[in-house]
């Protein structure tokens, strides 16, 4: 057993770090973390055009839609060394979630339409598929899509939209069928936020942040040569995709950055003259994430070496998402343990000097948000569920 | 990249597989231990004639030349059987640490007969003062005329019932902590002076108090240099480490199967209680702790085929990696155990079940060279001390 990549791998490796090294700099990311509104949209759009230009905006997609032909190993040292860095991954919407439906269940005209606007990040996405009434129950959808003439008349409600205020269009499941199984009688359609009757509605988060919504539909008119496939097949290439997107969310990478900034922050941080990092019950709680981390980091790479194998991913990678985001929530916790008071600071326009501490902003806000990880996605007990019957069979 | 075992291990892997499946059935098992040695010769002569007992042994001395990734393939799946005879204490351990002596003659003498299955070896180092640390040895091996002179106690010398032979941890100079000054000698089990007190474990296994009074042992007893005996136990810990965690998954993953089998055929309420989504959830659970378990132990693989290569590279990440896995072991291994034994009901507290006795080899390796928080302990001084 070996973790050893070859030769033109580890020049690859090289590449991707030179790259992140030269054009992520300290600009860029200094926006990224900081910018509010429409300026952190723009600061996105700006990394995500370095990208494009580069041409590895899109590493998941197909070589003749703009891919960029890597092998899985290439890809996995591409998402290790971007997570390494501390480089966001890109806006997921558009380029990891719809794009993939397109380029596969999609008409001509809708990928030579929608592709290449989502690759240079002039077209921003957002999803469509919560509603009040379902949420891990997906499929009780009752947002409405009634056919006649060329169009359909859409009416209902969506939620936690994420990025809805910044977005052009939103992918939506919509019921185009009752009196059939709840599954069958749903469709996929591509829905342009400017629409007259679609509006947009903020929902505050406990992060003081803005970044969900509720997306209101009041008889908008959606053209028909918007519907992605068939009619009442909208389920189907929404659990294609879910597929697609199954493995890649341990965020190892990630986890391990943040892991050894909150050593640093844990070596500053003094109580009684003794620095935390040097506390035994302290020491215990980050071993117990730090040694599930290193466990974690080799089931990510299990997964990886059998699908770079040729094989399919095997029962291990069923586990990454509970336990990549169980790990990240249990970093964010001690973050904001270490920050103590500052914790529920709420900092303002005070600097850093004012306040008395350097990171307990970022510490509330990612623990707040945080929260959010064991709930998107298919939620951990939904996934504890899919996972009790994918693969034990109960 | 490659997490396969090879065609070989896989070879061997298969055998020891077949053999717990078609011979060493619950039945078998139970009249082995309640038998007057507790340990079944017929099958060590078999395990010596299908060279299983030569696996980590260098060629020259008639080995198969394995590396730990072999021996942890037959651990594995001696684990599944929960197989009471002892590999770990003569092949693993007693075998670890002739490998790494550096004394030729008792090499080229004990590990053949290792090999043939006439030697059964005992690593005799726990001391009734000394719980997890290796280096607390108070039993003396003073010089005097013609070699040394051992007086002192050793504590539960796993196997040391059946030992020929026994490698004593001493003490011949330093203090009492000191990890210089310990010396690693082979003494026979029937040398004048040894008198061995055995009893039986909870799993399965036995374990003896050996007392060492005025022992004559002379240099060419001594494993390696006098004084330097912690090198060679240092260098064989993550080995034993390794080999004791593969035991300890291969029991993990039958614990698994067994409770998830289990629900798919006991009914409760006109249904099977696996439709519960509170029992689903806590199977889940235990699912991903027995693959997190494996994924550190191939880490720790991984570590150990890097060290080996390039050891002032290698071992710092090596120590990190088994010590993680040695207190995941048992902290997984506990949830497992609790696990298999509360999904089960009632039955799951009978003797008459195997669960039961899986558990209770889960709970024996668990402290076997430390137990979950005195790794842990390890590792953090290894990860947070001069960070």
């Amino acid at each position: 057993m070996d973790i050893n990549f070859s030769a033109q791998d580890i020049e690859f490796r090289d590449d991707v770090r030179a790259f992140f090294a030269s054009e992520y700099d300290a600009k860029v990311a200094e926006s990224l973390s900081s910018g509010q509104g429409e300026d952190y949209k723009e600061a996105i759009v700006v990394w995500q055009k370095k990208l494009h230009a580069k041409g590895w905006i899109a590493p998941g997609w197909p070589k003749e839609y703009g891919g960029t032909g890597w092998s899985v190993t290439q890809k996995f040292i591409y998402e290790t060394e971007r997570g390494a860095a501390g480089i966001p991954d890109v806006v997921p919407f558009g380029l990891k979630m719809v794009a993939p439906v397109i380029y596969t269940f999609g008409s001509e005209e809708q990928k030579a339409k929608f592709l290449p606007r989502i690759l240079s990040s002039e077209d921003w996405w957002c999803q469509g598929y919560s509603e009040p009434g379902a949420g891990s129950d997906l499929a009780a959808l009752s947002t409405t899509a009634e056919y006649a003439g060329d169009n359909y008349i859409v009416n209902g409600r969506k939620i936690w939209t994420t990025f809805a205020q910044f977005s052009d269009w939103i992918f939506c499941l919509v019921r185009t069928s009752k009196d059939v199984r709840k599954q069958q009688g749903i469709s996929f359609l591509l829905i342009d936020m400017n629409t007259p009757g679609v509006s947009v509605k903020p929902i505050p988060t406990i992060d003081g942040k803005h970044s969900l919504n509720e997306v209101l539909f009041e008889d908008a008119l959606v053209p028909r040569e918007n519907l992605i496939g068939e009619q009442d097949k909208g389920w189907t290439y929404a659990k294609a995709l879910l597929a697609h997107e199954r493995t890649g969310m341990a965020e190892v990478a990630d986890s391990k950055r943040m892991l050894s900034n909150l050593k640093q922050r844990a070596a500053a941080e003094v109580n009684g003259g003794q620095p935390m990092l040097d506390d035994p019950v302290f020491q215990m709680r980050l071993s117990d994430i730090e040694m599930q981390l290193m466990a974690l980091e080799y089931t990510e790479l299990r997964v990886f070496a059998s699908m770079a194998a040729g094989g399919m991913p095997g029962p291990e990678s069923s586990l990454l998402k509970i336990k990549g985001t169980e790990i990240s929530q249990a970093i964010h916790e001690l973050q904001l343990q270490l920050a103590a008071y500052y914790g529920g600071a709420l900092q303002g326009d005070l600097t850093n000097q004012q306040l008395g501490h350097d990171f307990a902003a970022e510490a509330r806000k990612s623990y707040m948000y945080g929260r959010a990880a064991t709930i998107y996605g298919g939620s951990n007990e939904v996934q504890r569920n899919v996972i009790a019957k994918a693969v034990l069979g109960l | 990249m490659n997490f396969e075992f090879s065609e070989e291990q896989v070879m061997i892997k298969d055998s020891v597989a077949r053999f717990v499946r078609d011979e060493y059935d619950f039945d078998t098992r139970r009249k082995i231990i309640q038998s007057e040695e507790g340990i079944s010769r017929d099958f060590w002569t078999m395990f010596a004639e299908l060279g299983w007992l030569s696996v980590p042994f260098e060629e020259q001395y008639g080995g198969f030349g394995g590396s730990v990734e072999d021996l942890v393939a037959v651990m594995e799946e001696l684990g599944k059987g929960i197989v009471v005879e002892p590999y770990v204490s003569t092949v693993v351990i007693f075998g670890g640490l002739l490998s790494a002596a550096t004394n030729e003659e008792l090499k080229s003498t004990y590990i053949p007969k290792i090999i043939d299955g006439s030697c059964l070896g005992s690593f005799a180092f726990l001391e009734p003062q000394s719980r997890f640390e290796l280096a607390d040895i108070a039993t003396s091996a003073k010089t005097c005329e013609g070699g040394f002179s051992i007086n002192g106690t050793k504590t539960v010398v796993f196997n040391g019932a059946s030992a020929d032979s026994l490698i004593v941890a001493t003490r011949t100079s330093g203090e009492q902590f000191d990890r210089d000054g310990i010396s690693l000698f082979m003494v026979a089990a029937d040398a004048p002076g040894v008198s061995i007190d055995s009893y039986k474990t909870m799993d399965g296994q036995s374990a003896s108090t050996i007392s060492f009074k005025d022992v004559l042992v002379t240099d060419s007893q001594l494993l390696g240099a006098v004084g330097q005996g912690m090198a060679l136990v240092d260098q064989v810990m993550p080995n034993i480490l390794l080999a004791l965690s593969a035991e300890a998954l291969g029991i993990m993953a039958t614990l698994n199967a067994i409770t998830v089998d289990y629900t798919k055929t006991r009914q409760q309420f006109g249904t099977p209680i696996s439709s519960f989504q509170a029992l689903q959830h806590r199977m889940v659970d235990t699912f991903m702790a027995c693959e997190q378990t494996k994924s550190l132990l191939y880490r720790g693989l991984c570590d150990a085929n890097k060290a080996a290569v390039d050891p002032s590279v290698g071992t710092a990440e090596l120590l990190k990696s088994v010590h993680a896995l040695k207190a995941t072991v048992a902290k997984y291994g506990k949830l497992i155990g609790e696990e298999a034994i509360q999904i089960h009901g009632g039955i799951g507290i009978t003797d008459e079940l195997n669960i039961g006795h899986y558990v209770k080899r889960l709970m024996t390796i668990n402290v076997t060279f430390g137990d979950a928080d005195f790794h842990q302990k390890k590792f953090n001084q290894l990860s947070y001390s001069n960070f």
